[in-house]
Order: structure tokens, then sequence, then C-alpha cells
């Protein structure tokens, strides 16, 4: 029964940037995989070069550029394209999925919708209405339901160098975390199970904001004990900001929560860390931006937690001093003396 | 025809929706639900079997099976002993006596025993099956139609026409008292085209009858009723019940054979095709605030049985199944100031609380009386059809997604490319689908005036006194509360225009009746709320101004209202 269609079948990867062409090259170390790029040059370039992003691809990887292909070729899917185009994507995609595809996907974003004349910079507040987790834009946008999302401490290029790790597969089904489980597991990569799918989304999402403060810390030249200290917080406050946004404390706990916030905020090599790594030596926002080949997720989800923040009256001190620091001209400096200074006592008061 | 004011009735419901319809199915042994009864014998042994399946699947082990059968033979004997009612069988406490023995002997013989614990669950099965299995019988369905619909008609124009032989006149029917709006035309296509399940709110025990009337009067053959065995304790609905096709939901078993029995009936008779319709609440909103979490049990065998119609149907086209909510609208629930008690008493910790029925025939009838001979309307929404998933569907019953294209639902239960039966994905269909419910009874909801004016009035006197909790405004001597009438009139003219927005963005809907000059609906709200209730929620003094006689029951249909988050226009 295992080995009927899904098995034979290859799986998609949509969206070929760092993650997903690593995690296209680990799935095809059980399947043949369809990797979809929207820039259809590239897909000659890839086919010539069988590399991408510095990365090798692995011989059971094909590019596509064929939405339509994509879709009638594969059952199970992961979307790993940017937050900002993940609707937009959702919606090309929308018209050739059946309600028996299984989508899981592994992007750490927010979507917003907000009504005309309204944008992130001048809105005041925003709330659950406006604000969307991926599974939500998934299912919002197709007939799909079974959905799962991917989450965890997983830098790309160790896993590309096979190094240790482990992700978290989480979804309301149980089919779509053991099917996830089966096409991702292997010896060097272990796959945890989460039920609490929109808490573990939300997590994955929200430690890109202490990411760019752990940049600054650093940046600033500060050690170790500093980090334990903005980790600590930073945990806190992401259970704070999570529950408000509909996740369980349980997720921010695991993998997808202080796992993947311990390895960002130690690792040079993410782009939240460098944003808030020059920041701290005194470059401007924009020039920094300027020069990134991806995404920074984290610097539009600080702009989204805090106007969250306000929304559902939650105390985010971390976040609202990167909100002032990113766009309201404050130096890093300053955020952090206002937080060593916060008269704030109480440890941990959610348990 | 002219348009005569009578008693509290200052602004009618346009009538025009409110027209005869006919029959989709003219002959009764056409009815899906005429060919369960006659077959009725036969329904409850495949019940039986397929239940008994089940539970092996789900106790597979001897020790599991008679761990199971120890705790159901308990319980039973408890609730014998603690809480019976006039329509349990007279051989319960034999009968279980007996289980009870039986299990004794069993647990001192070896493994060698196999089919004697299996015998003993077939038994108790078939019990269960025989209590639940309703009994449709024409004779009795045509007969109370017929005397339901003369009884009304002679109320109501007795009442209504105040000139003598006005009784024997039919100027007025059951239908000028009863609104059905919605989407009629599409729930009377899919009767044709599949199998529906209909699922209303639950506010009154009236329901179960008005519900009967409304598939009358609106052409469809009868439905098969999930209803309270509580019921069945009071006579007369007793007599309406099973003359409707009522099967026994008894909430106070909760052991597993009997949940099994009682899903498992539900299944096949929505698989062979009956019209189904059961109370998702599972009971009546003791609040009086919309249902927001739905009892799942029923609700799942919607989708099991589409889900066994896609496995088993070889060829030509899968029958379908559509869900299709329902919500009933009154200015007044006779039950409400018990419901409303029991509420606040278990209010924050979430114990069992027994059914309590104070209202007898005689009580009944009286508020009949009442209601047909003064003013307070009634009405019913009739929501759009759903599929198993909750997606909407056409006349036609296609399944349509979002963006009007046509969805093969199949695949929902595809994996691997087949159809699997996956008890944990139907669980989480049957969570979403019950979302889908929630949200589709707040947008129909159809708000009267007097809701208005019951939750601008409570919400009126918290924001007065808002630094009393709950139960202490509730304890405020009544004398306390006035409102001034500029101000509620103010208040009250601004959440109707909220109203209106939110009706625009199809998140609810509203009486005609609300639209009309300001001072005129709110005296049909005040006029309405709780109408026939000894202490009146609300009342207008000498002054002019606003007061209640009775806040908790204000609190009651006050509730209706929440959750539209029109608390801040307050």
């Amino acid at each position: 029964m295992t080995l009927s269609s899904t098995s034979e079948k290859p799986v998609g990867v949509i969206g070929a940037g760092n993650f997903g062409t690593v995690i296209a090259n680990i799935l095809a170390l059980n399947r043949k995989v369809l990797l979809y790029t929207r820039d259809a040059q590239a897909v000659a370039r890839l086919q010539s070069e069988r590399k991408n992003r510095g990365y090798d691809l692995h011989p059971q990887v094909e590019p596509t550029h064929n939405l339509h292909h994509l879709a009638s070729s594969c059952d199970v899917l992961f979307p790993m394209v940017p937050s900002t185009h993940f609707r937009e994507m959702m919606q090309q995609l929308s018209p050739y999925l059946q309600p028996y595809h299984i989508l899981i996907h592994g992007t750490k974003g927010f979507d917003i919708t907000l009504p005309p004349g309204q944008t992130l910079e001048n809105v005041n507040s925003l709330s659950r209405q406006q604000v969307k987790t991926m599974s939500e834009v998934i299912k919002e946008e197709s007939v799909v339901v079974r959905v799962g999302c991917l989450a965890g401490p997983n830098l790309a290029k160790e896993l590309a160098q096979r190094q240790p790790g482990a992700t978290v597969v989480a979804s309301h089904f149980n089919e779509v975390i053991q099917i996830g489980k089966r096409l991702l597991r292997n010896d060097r990569f272990q796959v945890y199970e989460n039920t609490d799918m929109v808490g573990v989304e939300i997590a994955g999402v929200l430690k890109n904001i202490i990411a760019i403060a752990s940049g600054a810390l650093s940046g600033l030249g500060y050690g170790e004990n500093a980090k334990g200290l903005l980790i600590s917080r930073g945990a806190v406050e992401m259970v704070y900001l999570g529950r408000a946004l509909g996740g369980d404390l349980k997720a921010f706990l695991g993998v997808a929560g202080i796992g993947d916030l311990v390895t960002t905020c130690n690792s040079p090599m993410s782009r939240n860390f460098t944003v808030g790594y020059r920041l701290a030596k005194g470059e401007k926002l924009t020039d920094i931006l300027a020069d990134m080949t991806e995404v920074a997720e984290g610097v539009n989800t600080v702009r989204i937690a805090k106007k969250c923040a306000d929304h559902y009256k939650v105390r985010a001190l971390i976040t609202d001093r990167l909100y002032k620091v990113l766009f309201e001209g404050m130096t890093v400096e300053e955020a952090l003396e206002f937080l060593m200074r916060y008269p704030l006592n109480v440890d941990i008061d959610f348990l | 025809m002219p348009r005569k004011q009578h008693g509290m009735e200052l602004l009618e419901e346009k009538k025009n929706k409110n027209r005869k319809y006919e029959p989709i199915l003219e002959r009764i042994p056409e009815w899906p639900v005429y060919q369960l009864s006659k077959n009725r014998k036969e329904f409850i042994e495949l019940v039986t079997q397929h239940t008994l399946a089940r539970i092996k699947e789900l106790r597979p082990t001897r020790k599991q099976l008679i761990d199971e059968l120890e705790a159901t033979a308990y319980r039973e004997l408890n609730r014998i002993k603690r809480n019976r009612w006039r329509v349990d069988p007279k051989d319960d406490t034999r009968f279980w006596g007996q289980v009870k023995n039986q299990l004794v002997e069993l647990s001192g013989k070896s493994a060698e025993t196999g089919s004697v614990e299996d015998a003993l669950l077939e038994k108790i099965v078939q019990r269960y099956a025989n209590e639940i299995a309703g009994n449709f019988k024409p004779n009795s369905y045509r007969f109370t139609r017929e005397v339901v619909k003369f009884w009304f008609q002679r109320l109501l124009n007795g009442a209504r026409v105040k000139k003598f032989g006005a009784f024997f006149r039919n100027q007025y029917t059951l239908r000028d008292k009863i609104h059905v709006v919605g989407k009629v035309k599409m729930l009377r296509s899919l009767a044709k085209k599949g199998t529906v399940v209909m699922v209303p709110t639950h506010f009154s025990n009236l329901d179960s009858i008005l519900i009967g009337w409304v598939i009358h009067a609106l052409g469809l053959p009868a439905f098969i009723y999930g209803a309270g065995l509580n019921l069945f304790n009071i006579k007369i609905f007793a007599y309406f019940m099973n003359s409707l096709g009522a099967y026994k939901v008894d909430r106070r078993k909760k052991n597993l054979p009997y949940l099994e029995t009682l899903k498992m009936y539900s299944t096949q008779a929505i698989q062979q095709g009956a019209h189904s319709l059961f109370f998702p609440g599972g009971t009546r909103s003791r609040s009086g605030l919309i249902e927001k979490q739905l009892k799942l049990g029923l609700l799942s065998t919607a989708i099991e049985a589409q889900r066994n119609l896609f496995q088993q149907t070889t060829e030509g086209e899968v029958r379908r199944i559509f869900v299709v909510p329902v919500t009933l609208n009154y200015n007044f629930v006779l039950e409400a100031p018990d419901l409303i008690e029991d509420y606040l008493q278990v209010k924050g910790q979430d114990k069992y609380f027994p059914e309590q029925d104070k209202y007898g025939s005689v009580e009944l009838i009286r508020f009949m009386f009442k209601f047909f001979t003064k003013g307070s309307n009634i009405s019913v929404s009739i929501g759009p059809g759903l599929d198993v998933l909750g997606n909407y569907v056409d006349e036609e019953g296609n399944s349509l997604d979002p963006q009007g294209r046509i969805i093969d639902t199949r695949g929902y239960f595809v994996s691997n490319g087949s159809i699997t039966d996956d008890k944990q994905r139907e669980n989480e269909y049957t969570r979403m689908l019950s979302q889908r419910i929630v949200t589709e009874y707040h947008r129909i909801n159809r708000v009267f005036a007097s809701h208005v004016a019951a939750f601008v009035a409570f919400e009126m006197w918290q924001k007065k006194f808002d630094k009393l909790d709950l139960f202490s405004l509730l304890r405020l001597p009544e004398e306390d509360l006035e409102l001034d009438y500029t101000e509620f009139r103010d208040t009250f003219k601004r959440v109707r225009k909220k109203i209106y927005e939110l009706k625009e963005q199809r998140k609810v809907n509203h009486a005609t009746h609300l639209k009309g000059k300001v001072d005129e609906v709110i005296k049909l709200g005040i006029e309405n709320v709780g109408i026939f209730h000894l202490k009146r929620p609300l009342l207008k003094n000498k002054k002019g101004n606003i007061i209640t006689k009775d806040l908790t029951v204000l609190y009651y249909y006050h509730n209706r209202l929440v959750g539209y988050d029109l608390e801040q226009y307050i």
C-alpha cells in the first residue's frame, strides 16, 4: 500500500531559492523531484549547469517552469517562496490544484491584506483579520485542505553539507505529517511532529525579530551574556505575541520555537542577523536591504508584529524598540539602554 | 390586500416570499423516510451489524471489549439509579442487571469464551438500535399535519379578524405567522438532487415542531429527525415527534456502544438517501448565544456517509450529501428564564446539568394559544447549501471553490490515488465543517427589532456599571435601572446602522421591519422582546424611559447579538 502511486509520483518544490533548492535535494534522496522556478530562463540554466545558488542539483531534481505540469504530476507540493509573493503564487497555482493535493510549505512570514489606500507603513494596528499565516493563505486561495508546514533550525548551507539537523512537520492532519516525515527524513535529518500548525508557523516567523536583535548585539560587540539574556527574553516575547495570534505555548518550546531561535541568533550567516549586525555598525536600513539578494523576512515581521502587539495590547518590548530602530531612526544603543532600564521583574509568568 | 394593523404589530413583514410550495415528491411511499420505516427491522439489523464491526475495530482485543462492556453496564445501572425518565423501557433494570451478572461470570473464565462477550455486545447494540430507531407512519403523519394546519388556521383567523365567523375563514394561514426566508429554492432543488442534512440552531423545545412544519410547508418529504429523548417525556411532543419520523438521541448515555450505534444509525440512514435533521448544538442554547461549539458526533456521520457513497458507488453518479444550516429567529423563547438560570449556574465550570422540562403539555398549549393570538412572528432562515467539507454548492449540487470553479469533492477522501478511510482526517473535516456552519449561522441570523432593543439596553447598563462583573450587575435591584430614552434611541440608531453595514458585508441578515422609523422600530422591539414572560425584560415607564423587570432574561435575549463586535458602538 505504501508503494502505490504517491510513492512513484514525483514531489514538487515551488521556489528555487536557497531553502527551496536544498529541500529539493533532500527530497531527491527519496523521490524524484520537480523544482519550480518562476523565471523561465533559469530553467534552461539549471538544466545545463545542474547548479543553483552555489548548490549542486541532485540528479533526481528536474527544474520546471510549468505550474500545470507540476500540479498534475505531483500529489505532494512544498511551496518555499517568500511571503510577499506567496499569495500571488497560490493564485496562479490554484486552478491546477485538486482536493487530493497535499501542500507543506516552508515559508516563514506573514501575509497582509489591507484595504485600498492603506499600506503596512501607514496602518495603525493590525489584527488577525489582516494578518494571515501561509497555511491560511493556501486554504483561502485553493481547494487544498490538507496543509502542513516545515519549520526548525534549518540553515540552508548546513543542510546542504549534510550536517545533522532537524525540522518539525506540523499539520492538523496526521496523514500530512506522516507523508512529510517519509519524504524528508534521512540519516542526517530528523523530523519531529506537531499538530499545532499555526503555532509552529508563528514561532518560525517571530523568531526572525529576535534574530535581528541578536545581530545588533553582536554588531555592538557584546558577548554571550547579552545573547543569553536576549534569547530568553525573546522567547518570552514570542510566547506572548504567539498566543495573541492564535498559537499554543508548546509550539514555542519545541524545535520550531527555541530550536530555531537559538540557531538563528547564533548564525552570522542568516540574513536577519546580518541586518541587525550592520544596523549596529551604523548603516542605513535602505542601504543594507539594497545589498541583499534574498528577502530578510524579519524586517517586515517587525513591522507587522509591532502593529499586532498594539492591536492585541501585548507587551512586546524588544519588537517595539526594534521597530523604532528600523523605521523611526532610533539608534541601537538607545534601544538597548531603554531595555536595560525597563523595570521588568517577572521572569516567567505564563506557565 | 389591505395591510391591517393588529394589536402589537406595527410593521409587518413583506409577504411576497411566503408563497405555497408544491411537494417535490407527491406520494408518501416514494419518500426515503417511508422506505426506511417500512423496512425497519432490516434496517435495525443492518445498523447493528455495522456497529458491531466498528466497535470490534475500536476495541480489538478481548480484554478491551470486556472493559468497555463493564464500563457500559456500570454507567447504565448508575443512570437507572440516578436519572430515570418516563420514556425509559420498563425492563431497563432487569436487562442491565443481567448484563452485569454475565460479565461477572465472564471475568472468572479463560480466554476461550470469545463468543460470549460478542453475543453480549450484540444484545446491547441491538437494544440500543431499537431504542434509537424512529417509526414513521404515513397515516399518523398525514393526520398530525392536518390537525396542526386546521387548528393553527382557526386560531390565527379567530384572533386576527375580529368579526363573527372569522374563526372559519382562511384569510390568514401559518405562513403569515412564520416567515421562511433565504435559499428556499436551492433547498428544494438540492433535496431532489441528493440527500439533505439540515442543521438548525436550537433555542427552544418548540424548534422541533416548528421545523417539522417548515419542512412540510416547503414541499419537502419528511426528514428523519434526531430528537432529544427528553422530549419524549412530554406526551404531546412524543406524539408529534413519532409521527414526524424522529429517532431518539439520549444524551444521558455516553458509553461507546451507544454512541457508535447512534452514529451508525445516522450514517446508514443518510447513506440510503433519507433527508436528515439534527441540532448540531446538541442541546438548547442555554445562554441565548448562537451556537459557537457544535457537537461533532452526528455531524461526522454526514462526512462518513459521503465517503462511503464515493467508495461504494461503482457506476453512475455518486449521490451527494448537502448540509443546510438554518437559523430559527424568535422574539420570545418560552424556556428563557430557566435556560439562562442554568447557564449562569454552570458558567465557568463545564459540568453536566440535567435536562429539566418544567413545561408540560398544558403550558405548551397555553403558549401556542398566546403565540397565535397575539403578535410576535417567527422567522426561519434557510442557509445556502454546503457540501460535507463546507464548500458552497450551486443549485445543481456542484461544489464551488471561492473563485466559482467546480470542485471534484471525491479528491478530499483520496490519498495515494485512491479513497481511503482515515478517521483522524475525517475528524478534522468534521471540525472544519462545524466552523463553517457556525459562520453561516451568524451570516443568515435574522436580526429583529427586539434583539437590537435587548442588546442595546443591556449593553448600556453594562457600560453604566462598568466596574461590576456580570453577576453583580445581574444582582442590581431593577429599580436602579433606567435608561434615558433619547440616549437609548441614539445608541439604537448607531447599532442599527452598523447592522446595515454588516448586512452589506454579508455578515448578518435582518428582518425588513428593522428599517422603519426609529421610534416605531424601538416600540416594536420593546413590545416584542420576551413578549409572553410574566416579568417583561423591557418596558417604557411613564416618563418614556427604558426600564426592565428582569435583567437576567434581558441578558439572555441580548446574547443573540453577541459575536458581531457590536459592543464597541454602545
